[in-house]
């Protein structure tokens, strides 16, 4: 199969659906012949025009908001936020509008619109460019969040988004923009609410997204030299949440942790936890179910200071080790 | 304006060749350091993002030099320039930008959240007007506080399509706040040429809209800009309010490191390469005698000097130490 960037899978989604339905367009800063501020767009404007590519001003609260009125009254606008941390000035228009529309007009009213945008640390350019901000939006029923790992399900996952009837969040990896992967040519969608096995393994299970999925299967790639047989889960979507999947793959291993970026305090991860220990995965459990995760620090410029900021390699290796020594440690207490 | 013209308005405005000589030499120093930032990040030696001020260095300057040291000033992720016309300390810049302990953030912030909140800059931002309502939170501070202090908000005409501006300067309005907003029109916001992206570009007509007295000027002309923001300061320390002033430039590089100019031509930026705001001072110290060629040339050389300085110490300055990353989020 060929091979095509992130980015790139990115753009053919956008150009695809746009191609399929006149009622999708873009909206957002520095998307027409800038190409949008990590090159996603390039080139879309000179095949859709300027109608269909909007360059906006500088102006978040009313990209998301113009997003939110144009899906009310019909259309299936694709709004890009140029870096997540900015989904904090049109918070109020996906969290108190475009999250609820739905809902409280008793069913009256559909919202069918995405908004994508750039997350995570990594480049350098510290505290407010850095964040990780999917809990946020993952907490307000109403919303989908989705955060590919892959070239292949950054294009059907956006695909779905787009022609999804509510509104979706999807949080894109500054990291993985320039990585490869196989993109099928032919028409596909990734359906939202579904998780992958990216590898299947025995001892423990590695529930992982966006850039921490490729780290984790790097790190189950050591673990089994040295014998630690590891499944990595690459959640796709964190709302709604394939809770399936990763029970099932729980109650195999008998282990797991959870791994992302953003911050531990009231991340996913505890979502995740408290979806595997309600579970009847609680009774296969070995070992503590470990949170994996940044520090609780905003994301600063040093460069060596940010990578310990956030989980590399070396600390999902450590993780799984470690929990191989809790379970065995388990084990004998309850031969005692 | 003719010769004999400039020298009475630089006389009027009671700017002697002290200080004249001293917004050259802040000028010069702002475009070698940030021509330097420039070739360190091509070295790899800087990592990250900034944004460039050359082309831009009167705005800083002329305003700033309005200020009395203990006022205070909010900047931008483009904050260079205001930092080191706000006095800020070279060396401390570079060790910041180097990523290392004894820079202005601790290494923690980078070019686009170089503070110095004792020396009165609150800081870049990173987040485009986002220090707008800061430093209109700092005006009613200093109100409330009777500081006679002023505060100078800096900020590009991006900014004025953010929701913040609108709300801040309105604010400021109602309680007549000590702020002169800066508004550094160099013509786009990234992309965005400002025809494009404002739906009305004349700033005196927002200024009216909020009940503020607007002012636009030749941001090139750091005699204008700091005529300008004398007027406005003077005003906002006499409790009269806020004031808002543009001043229209041009940034000579592209937005940030990565920029391959697609929005606009050779030409326009040629056309205002022509307009240097460094080489037009010149050009009128060196006609009034204040200056020489050579004394020019002078001040180029120990600018350099400076700066190789401060890069050199910026070299050996120690790096965070990664066990305290978890210091400092909680006073
Ligand atoms: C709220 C927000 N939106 C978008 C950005 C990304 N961004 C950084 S600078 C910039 C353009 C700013 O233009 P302007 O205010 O005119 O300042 P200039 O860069 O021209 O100095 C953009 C879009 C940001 N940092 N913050
Ligand atoms: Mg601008």
């Amino acid at each position: 199969m060929r091979e095509i960037t992130y980015a790139q899978a990115v753009r053919e989604a956008l150009a695809e659906e746009m191609r399929r339905d006149p009622r999708v367009f873009l909206l957002g800063e520095d998307i027409g012949v800038y190409g949008g501020a990590f090159g996603v767009t390039l080139g879309l404007v000179e095949e859709f025009g300027e109608d269909r590519v909007m360059d906006t001003p500088l102006s978040e609260a009313a990209i998301i908001g113009a997003a939110v009125g144009a899906a009310v009254v019909g259309m299936r606008p694709v709004a890009e936020v140029q870096f997540s941390d900015f989904l904090t000035i049109g918070a109020d228009q996906l969290v108190n509008q475009a999250a609820k529309m739905r809902y409280m007009f008793g069913g009256k009213a559909e919202v069918p619109m995405v908004v994508r945008t750039p997350a995570g640390s990594g480049t350098g350019a510290a505290a407010q460019h850095s964040q990780s901000l999917e809990t946020w939006f993952m907490h307000i029923p109403g919303l989908k969040v989705v955060a590919p790992a892959t070239p292949h399900d950054a294009k059907g996952l956006l695909k779905a988004a787009i022609r999804d009837n509510n509104p979706v969040v999807v949080f894109e990896h500054k990291l993985l923009y320039k990585t490869k992967g196989p993109v099928p040519e032919d028409e596909y969608t990734v359906p939202i609410g579904k998780a992958a096995v990216r590898r299947e393994g025995r001892d423990v299970t590695v529930v992982a997204t966006s850039v921490m999925v490729p780290r984790s299967l790097q790190a189950a790639e050591r673990l089994a030299d040295e014998g630690i047989s590891a499944e990595v889960i690459d959640l796709r979507s964190l709302r709604p949440l394939d809770a399936e999947t990763v029970i099932a793959s729980v109650c195999k291993t008998g282990r797991a942790v959870v791994v992302h970026e953003a911050n531990k305090f009231a991340g996913f991860g505890g979502e995740i936890v408290g979806t595997i220990v309600e579970s009847e995965a609680f009774d296969f459990l070995d070992a503590p179910v470990l949170r994996l995760a940044g520090k609780d620090v905003p994301i600063p410029y040093n460069p060596r200071l940010e990578k310990a900021a956030v989980p590399q390699e070396d600390d999902i290796v450590e993780a799984c080790r470690r929990l191989m020594r809790e379970s065995r440690r388990v084990r004998v207490g309850g031969m005692a | 304006m003719k010769e004999q013209d400039w020298q009475a308005k630089a006389r009027q405005l009671g700017l002697g060749p002290e200080r004249l000589l001293h917004m050259y030499r802040q000028m010069r120093r702002i475009r070698h350091f940030e021509e330097e930032v420039d070739k360190l990040f091509q070295a790899g030696r800087i990592w990250g993002t900034f944004h460039l001020y050359i082309g831009e260095e009167a705005s800083a300057v002329g305003a700033i030099e309005a200020l009395a040291p203990d006022d205070y000033i909010t900047s931008t992720h483009r904050g260079h320039g205001h930092g080191i016309a706000k006095g800020a300390s070279i060396p401390k810049m570079m060790a910041e930008l180097r990523g290392k302990e004894t820079g202005y953030c601790r290494g923690r912030g980078g070019s686009m959240h170089i503070a110095d909140v004792a020396a009165g800059n609150l800081g870049a931002n990173g987040i485009v007007g986002g220090g707008i309502p800061i430093a209109t939170g700092a005006a009613l501070a200093c109100k409330k506080l009777g500081l006679g202090r002023v505060v100078m908000c800096f900020f590009g005409d991006g900014a004025l399509a953010q929701g913040s501006f609108h709300e801040a300067v309105n604010f400021a309005s109602v309680f007549r706040l000590p702020v002169v907003y800066v508004c550094e029109n160099n013509q786009y916001a990234m992309s965005m040429p400002v025809e494009k992206g404002l739906g009305n570009p004349d700033i005196e007509a927002r200024a009216r809209a909020y009940g503020l007295p607007g002012v636009s000027v030749d941001g090139n002309d750091v005699l204008a800009v700091y005529e300008a923001a004398r007027k406005a300061v003077d005003r906002a320390r006499a409790g009269e309010g806020p004031t808002l002033i543009e001043t229209r430039t041009y940034r000579w590089r592209g937005h940030s490191k990565s920029d391959a100019n697609r929005y606009r031509t050779r030409e326009e930026i040629e056309e205002w390469k022509a307009r240097c705001p460094i080489r037009r001072l010149e050009e009128r110290l060196i006609a009034a005698g204040i200056l020489s060629p050579a004394e020019a040339e002078r001040i180029g050389e120990d600018i350099k000097a400076e700066i190789q300085a401060a890069i050199e110490f910026a070299e050996e300055q120690p790096e965070p130490d990664v066990a305290q990353l978890a210091d400092g989020v909680y006073a």
